[in-house]
Formats: structure tokens, C-alpha cells, sequence
């Protein structure tokens, strides 16, 4: 299996680690294409996710903006609410096979951390999430929510106390622990075997997308648009469309306040190749080679790097990153609530109003598809904020 | 001949173990940097071994972490870095090994960096996040110079320590414990044994870090190993005593003391 994707990837950690890598690596080769993994994976995806999430035709959106017919994949009906929670039942198989008892995982807003706390109660297994003391002030709910599901929740005040610093705790305590301990990474990003083993238990976004989108229409979509932060909801949607030439793929990165600001998360915009948590990719740092805070008001977005099979994917040029902002998202975010009923994500906001910008210039035949990795409610208090309402 | 070489001849000679101290470059400043190397060379340091501060330091506990950061908020540069060790150069033969993650590597580029190191004369390099798999991207620039890049080797290594030290040059870096710098309180037990199969594979001196903190523990390693490398306890000191140079000597002649 390959380590690298182009320039990109591979395994930079520790030499203490690269023995409980290439183990994770030979398990998962074996046993995630066993007939036994498939049939458990499947089965939870059906029973306990509640998949196939369905491939939604947004009618009166389509109809406002007067273009491009737009699907939207609804990720957001999945059990906790998103798209994690299929990586994180793959990692809780991986690691029941391998005979671990615990799990830890890192989180920034919580998600991760909630779908990780679910599996681990879902498995019985020991669980504790790394987050960053700057996160558990902004996030309370999340911190409940991982509590109530029978987690601990590790402070991480190291660094900015952000997701990046919680991650490298993470990763650090998994060194000391790997013995009965497995890592449970949220992201497609980390050292190799990570950001392929996020990859293939996400493509079943891209799998359905495509089966369900030949179903309705008879022919692929002109566009698919998804959110990248770490990138794990878009690699899981786009790969599966990669050798279809002819479908445009749109990686929608956060601008927050806007590029020329400085504060932002695009990898692509104002990073340069490094190395964060393990992997070598596209990397937000400053002049001294310093890794910079990104910012976005969607916490899921908030990431100094991206995924390394993204950064290969925008050097070969066949996925098309862009960004949007803060004020951009929100605005796609009303504009769901106001025309579907639907309340996305802010992360997926972005891929959303990525889209909406570009459906007008379309053809009305012309077909695009909107990733809608998460259900927004629990940005109801941001949004709030954002709006400058108290609720 | 390379210094670290040199070094470690001298102790042979002497029958003594190598005392190897780690400090972070340009924390709280460049200057104070200069003073600490003089004072721990005057205390029984036989090599220093130099942190490049980097934000996201992987195989680093908080202490070494946190230093890092001071450092950087002081304004540390690669420019700084040339300074103090021209200017240490101009006063002391003492070996100099920087340590450094891969990140700031790439992002200076690779060729560029390992000239610069190799121009102001530092005489080795440690890089705790590039394993073996990925030396290529760095280590070809080294063998053309005469800079030795030091190898890390853990306890979990297992089958891989005989390709991890067998072109080893000046010292084996032992990782004493899982985990990372400055945290262990005791020592893996399988460490006896992991450092007896590192000096079956090579003749090249190993030493031991990763948690050492006192004279005692240098004691005990000294016993299997070569020498013994400490970093965070260093540190702590550094912070408690305001940066006191003199603080510094004493320490590392408390640590010296070892056998």
C-alpha cells in the first residue's frame, strides 16, 4: 500500500510510533477487506447510522436561483448528525479485531468526539477524547454530550488549546499507550495508514451519490461540491467520481473574515508544504516556519493544514478548491433554513454557498451536487452570535 | 575529524560516559543562549545539543514545548540560529547537534539547511520526526557534508534497530521510554535489554534520553550506555532560576558527577 500521494502523505512521527504504524497498517489491509469486516460495517451503516442517506432534490432552492438542478446528499440524517460517525464505526471495528480495549480521539467543535464517545459506548469500549481548553469554553454542549456518553474528556492546554494542539496530545499519548489503546482519527489527515483508511470508510458518500444520482437522472452530475477542512467528508464524496472526467469537483475551503485578512483556513490559499501531525501536506505557516491558528466561524473548518490525498488532488489539478466566508456561509445557511426546511451544518454551509454562487450561471439541465456533511443545530448558538441575537 | 568523534575518543581514553545536554536555541533569548552553552560546557556537558523551536513539537512534552514557544515569541529565525553558534564557534570547540522537526525543514528547504548547518559548523543533526522510510528526502544532502545525522531508536523498534543503527555516526540515540521528553517517572523496564540489543547491532557509542532527569538515573544508564542526554529537567531549570547561568553550571556539574 502505497504511504504517499505524490509529494504528499506519508509518515512523519516519532521512530517509537512506526512499529504501531506499520501494524495498524498490515490490520487494516487484511482485515477491512475480509468479508467479515464488510458484513459488520455494512450492517451498522444500515441499522445503526440509518444509511443510505438519502440524495435529496432541492426543488424550491433550484428553483430561487434559476439555474443548475441541485441534489443534496444528506449526511445530516445520519445517527449524531453527520458524516463522522461512519469513520468512526470503521475505526471502533479496526480496533475491536485488534483486540484494544480503549480509544482516544481528538476533537475540535465535538464532533468527532461525539461520534467517538457513541461507538465507544456502542462497543463498550474505554474512551477518552482530547480537546482543547479554548474548545471546551466554546464548546460546552459537545463537552456534555461526550460526558453523557460515558467519555472523559482530556483539557488540552498546550500550544493555543485549539484542535491542532489536541491532536498532537493525542497522538502523543497514543505513543505511550499503544498497547491496549487505539487512535480513532477524525479526519483524513495523520501519518499513513490514516488518511487512506479515512478515505475508504468515507466513500460511501461518493458510492451512494453516484448509484442514487443515476438512479434519478440517468447521467452523472455536471458538479459536485463538498467542504474541506482535514477533508474527510470530501475525499469520501469525490473519490469514488475521480476517473469521471467529466464531473467537475469543488473543495470549498473556509475564508473566514477573507484571505487578505490572514484569518482563515485555506491550505491552499496561504499554506506551503510542512509537516503537522504526521503527515506531510499543504500547511498555514508563517515566515519563520511556524504553523499559524487558522480561523473560520466553523469550527469543523478550523484546520492549519488539509488532507495530503487533497493536496495531490489540487497539484494534478483534478479537484478545483475554492473558499468562501464567514458572511458567505451564513448566508447559504439562512437561505437552506428559509427555501428546504433544512438546517445545515456551517461547515457545509460553505459547500453550499460554493454552489449557490455557481447555479445561476448554469444550464437548467445541468445537474450539481451539494455534500451536506451535518445538520446545523448545534451551531444554532454561533449563528445566533453571528447575528448579534441573544437566545 | 568530526568533534563528536573526537569527543567520545577522549572519553574512552578517560573511561568516562558522555553527559549531553539539550537547550532550546534563542530561549528566553539568542544571547542567553551563548551564556548557557559556556556555563554548561564549564559544568561537564561534553556535547550540546540545540533545539530549533518549532509550534507542534510531536515527540516533545510540554516543558520542551513551552520553551519552544518562548522562543519563537523572542523572534527566533534561522538567521538568529547562525549567530549564536558563529559566535559560540569563536569561543568553544564544543560539539553542537541541533535538533530540529522536518516541518521547518521543508519549509526552509532541505539543501539550504543542511548548508547552513554545515557552513557555521555544527557538527550533527536530529531530526525525532523523520524515520528511517523518509530519509531520502534529507539525508543525501548530509552525506555530502560532514555532519552526522544522529538515528533515534525506541524501545518499540523491535526488528528494526539493526537498519536503524547500522550506518549510525557519532552516537545512537536511545528513547528511554514510550511517550515523550521530560515525563517519565520510571523508566520501561524492557530498557536494559532494548540497549544491549542496540549495542549488539553497532560500535558507534549510544545514549539514552527521554525522561532523564538526575544524577541517579545517569547512573543507572551510564551502566549499559555511552553517555546520557537531558533536556526538559535542564529546561525546568532554566525557568525556575530566571535564566541564571550560573544555576545552569551548577546543574550540570550535579549531573557530571555521574558515573
Amino acid at each position: 500500500m502505497s504511504k504517499d500521494f505524490g509529494i504528499y502523505g506519508g509518515q512523519y512521527v516519532p521512530e517509537s510510533l512506526m512499529t504501531v504504524l506499520k501494524v495498524l497498517e498490515k490490520e487494516y489491509e487484511s482485515y477491512c477487506s475480509s468479508e467479515e469486516f464488510k458484513k459488520d460495517f455494512d450492517y451498522y451503516m444500515k441499522q445503526y447510522v440509518g444509511r443510505p442517506s438519502v440524495l435529496y432534490y432541492a426543488e424550491r432552492l433550484t428553483e430561487v436561483l434559476g439555474g443548475a438542478k441541485i441534489y443534496l446528499k444528506r449526511e445530516d440524517l445520519n445517527h449524531t448528525g453527520a458524516h463522522k460517525i461512519n469513520n468512526a464505526i470503521a475505526q471502533a471495528l479496526l480496533a475491536r479485531h485488534m483486540g484494544k480495549t480503549k480509544v482516544i480521539a481528538e476533537t475540535g467543535a465535538g464532533q468527532h468526539g461525539v461520534a467517538t464517545a457513541t461507538v465507544a459506548a456502542l462497543f463498550g469500549m474505554d474512551c477518552e477524547v482530547y480537546m482543547g481548553t479554548e474548545d471546551i469554553e466554546r464548546q460546552k454542549l459537545n463537552v456534555f454530550r461526550m460526558e453523557l456518553l460515558g467519555a472523559r474528556v482530556v483539557p488540552v492546554s498546550t500550544g493555543t488549546g485549539t484542535l491542532k494542539d489536541a491532536t498532537n496530545e493525542a497522538i502523543r499519548t497514543w505513543v505511550a499507550r499503544a498497547e491496549d489503546t487505539f487512535y480513532i482519527i477524525g479526519s483524513a489527515v495523520g501519518p499513513h495508514p490514516y488518511p487512506t483508511m479515512v478515505r475508504d470508510f468515507q466513500r460511501i458518500i461518493g458510492d451512494e451519490t453516484r448509484k442514487q444520482i443515476l438512479e434519478a437522472e440517468g447521467r452523472l452530475p455536471q458538479r459536485v461540491y463538498a467542504c474541506v477542512g482535514g477533508g474527510s467528508n470530501s475525499i469520501g464524496m469525490f473519490y469514488p467520481f475521480l476517473e469521471d472526467k467529466d464531473v467537475e469537483l469543488i473543495g470549498v475551503e473556509a475564508a473566514g473574515l477573507g484571505i487578505e485578512t490572514g484569518k482563515h483556513a485555506c491550505a491552499f490559499a496561504g499554506g506551503k508544504p510542512g509537516v503537522l501531525h504526521g503527515m506531510k501536506s499543504n500547511i498555514l505557516q508563517d515566515n519563520e516556519c511556524v504553523i499559524k491558528t487558522a480561523y473560520s466561524i466553523s469550527a469543523g473548518l478550523d484546520y492549519p493544514g488539509v488532507g495530503p490525498e487533497h493536496a495531490y488532488l489540487h497539484d494534478i489539478g483534478r479537484v478545483k478548491y475554492t473558499s468562501i466566508t464567514d458572511d458567505e456561509s451564513i448566508e447559504a445557511f439562512k437561505a437552506l433554513c428559509k427555501y428546504e426546511g433544512i438546517m445545515p451544518a456551517i461547515e457545509s454551509s460553505h459547500a453550499l454557498a460554493q454552489a449557490m454562487k455557481e447555479a445561476p450561471e448554469m444550464d437548467k439541465d445541468d445537474i450539481i451536487v451539494v455534500n451536506l456533511s451535518g445538520r446545523g443545530d448545534k451551531d444554532v448558538n454561533t449563528v445566533a452570535k453571528y447575528l448579534g441575537k441573544e437566545i | 575529524m568530526n568533534r563528536i568523534d573526537k569527543k567520545f575518543q577522549e572519553l574512552k581514553e578517560q573511561g568516562k560516559k558522555a553527559l549531553i545536554t539539550y537547550i532550546s536555541a534563542g530561549d528566553p533569548s539568542i544571547e542567553k543562549s551563548e551564556e548557557f552553552i559556556y556555563a554548561l560546557e564549564e559544568g561537564g556537558a561534553d556535547i550540546i545539543e540545540l533545539g530549533i523551536p518549532f509550534s507542534d513539537p510531536l515527540a516533545d512534552g510540554p516543558v520542551i514545548q513551552e520553551a519552544g514557544l518562548r522562543s519563537i515569541s523572542a523572534g527566533f529565525s534561522f538567521e538568529k540560529l547562525r549567530v549564536l553558534v558563529e559566535r559560540v564557534r569563536k569561543n568553544s570547540q564544543i560539539p553542537l547537534v541541533v535538533m530540529v522537526y522536518y516541518s521547518s525543514i521543508i519549509c526552509y528547504g532541505a539543501e539550504k539547511f543542511v548548508k547552513l548547518l554545515a557552513d557555521i559548523d555544527v557538527d550533527g543533526v536530529i531530526i525525532p520526526d523523520l524515520p528511517y522510510e523518509e530519509y531520502d528526502d534529507v539525508k543525501p544532502y548530509i552525506d555530502k557534508t560532514d555532519l552526522y545525522m544522529i538515528p533515534l531508536v525506541a524501545v518499540t523498534s523491535g526488528d528494526r534497530v539493526e537498519m536503524l543503527v547500522k550506518e549510525a555516526k557519532g552516537f545512537v540515540y536511545c528513547v528511554s521510554s514510550l511517550g515523550v521528553t521530560g515525563r517519565s517517572s520510571s523508566f520501561d523496564d524492557r530498557v536494559d535489554g532494548f540497549m544491549a540489543e542496540v549495542k549488539k547491532h553497532t560500535d558507534t557509542p549510544v545514549c539514552i534520553g527521554f525522561g532523564i532527569s538526575k544524577k541517579e538515573d545517569c547512573d543507572r544508564f551510564n551502566k549499559i550506555g555511552d553517555g546520557c542526554i537531558v533536556g526538559s529537567a535542564l529546561i525546568r531549570v532554566i525557568n525556575q532560576s530566571g535564566g541564571d547561568a550560573e544555576a545552569v553550571k551548577e546543574f550540570a556539574e550535579s549531573l557530571a558527577l555521574a558515573k
